[in-house]
């Protein structure tokens, strides 16, 4: 397995998705390629640290002033 | 909707409910699949346009229409799809009028240079919540986030940053699946080439 043959399976590998007869492969080429094996550990990271962080605030008054302005234009077009 | 479910049909999303009282005029009933969402949907209007008063407004306009437009939600999908895909549609509307000359599509910057081959290939460690601040964290996510192509963002939004699934966000978005995992795998790989400038940088700093 190449580098780019096992870049085109990350997101099916992230997903538990990998056909059975290619998951071998793809567990053999990480074992084998320090490359790729930081590509996948620093994606895995990337995709975790955008989930756990929330990175725009959504303070209570403006939830607050946002569902009060959405709750009145919903009854106005009634 | 079916009254009576077969025992092997799926377990039945609260939402239905709501949605059809919602459908007979029940306001509050609205009002709570509103409280439910509204989070979400303005944080998938801000991802999309980095902009917070366009996220305002883009909620705002998500949910009316999606008020005026209930009957024709059929249940096909869940309403929370239903309703992300009016937000994506709005987002991206706001993004094209911002940049009159430019379009600004789930069809574009598919074909730009491919920033997505890993070039980079040192470890995080210590990892980034280790070595930054929350605020300074913030900022590097932000700034990065908002340098990815309005394409892959949104993509990588909805399916990272929200949850949904592969197929969730191909209907949100009205791509197939395949075009929603070709663009995510982009989206991920640019990300993590761009985060690696800041947390390898560190990590440098912090070794010497």
């Amino acid at each position: 397995m190449t580098c780019t043959d096992f870049l085109s399976q990350l997101t099916d590998y992230f997903d538990g998705k990998v056909d059975p007869q290619l998951l071998a492969e793809v567990q053999a080429h990480i074992r084998e390629c320090r490359h790729c094996e930081v590509v996948l550990d620093t994606t895995r990271q990337t995709i975790a640290i955008y989930r756990e962080n929330e990175i725009y605030e959504f303070p209570a008054d403006l939830r607050e002033r946002l569902h009060a302005a959405i709750m009145k234009k919903c009854n106005s077009a009634r | 909707m079916p009254a009576i479910q077969s025992p092997d049909t799926e377990e039945i999303h609260p939402d239905v409910a709501l949605v059809a009282r919602a459908k007979q005029g029940d306001t509050a009933a609205f009002e709570q699949l509103v409280r439910q969402y509204e989070r979400q949907i303005f944080r998938v209007a801000q991802h999309i346009t980095q902009n917070r008063e366009d996220a305002e407004d883009i909620t705002q306009d998500a949910f009316l229409k999606a008020y005026e437009k209930l009957e024709q939600f059929q249940g096909n999908s869940k309403f929370s799809t239903w309703l992300v895909r009016i937000a994506v549609n709005e987002s991206l509307m706001r993004l094209r009028k911002r940049k009159t000359s430019k379009t600004v599509s789930m069809n574009e910057d598919v074909q730009t240079e491919d920033g997505s081959i890993p070039r980079d290939f040192a470890e995080w460690r210590p990892n980034p919540e280790q070595l930054y601040g929350q605020s300074e964290l913030g900022d590097i996510l932000r700034k990065t986030i908002q340098g990815l192509p309005p394409g892959f963002r949104t993509v990588f939004t909805l399916r990272d940053v929200e949850n949904l699934s592969t197929e969730e966000t191909a209907e949100a978005l009205g791509l197939s699946v395949p075009a929603v995992k070709s663009r995510l795998l982009r989206a991920r790989l640019q990300l993590r080439e761009r985060l690696s400038r800041y947390f390898k940088q560190k990590n440098l700093e912090a070794n010497s």
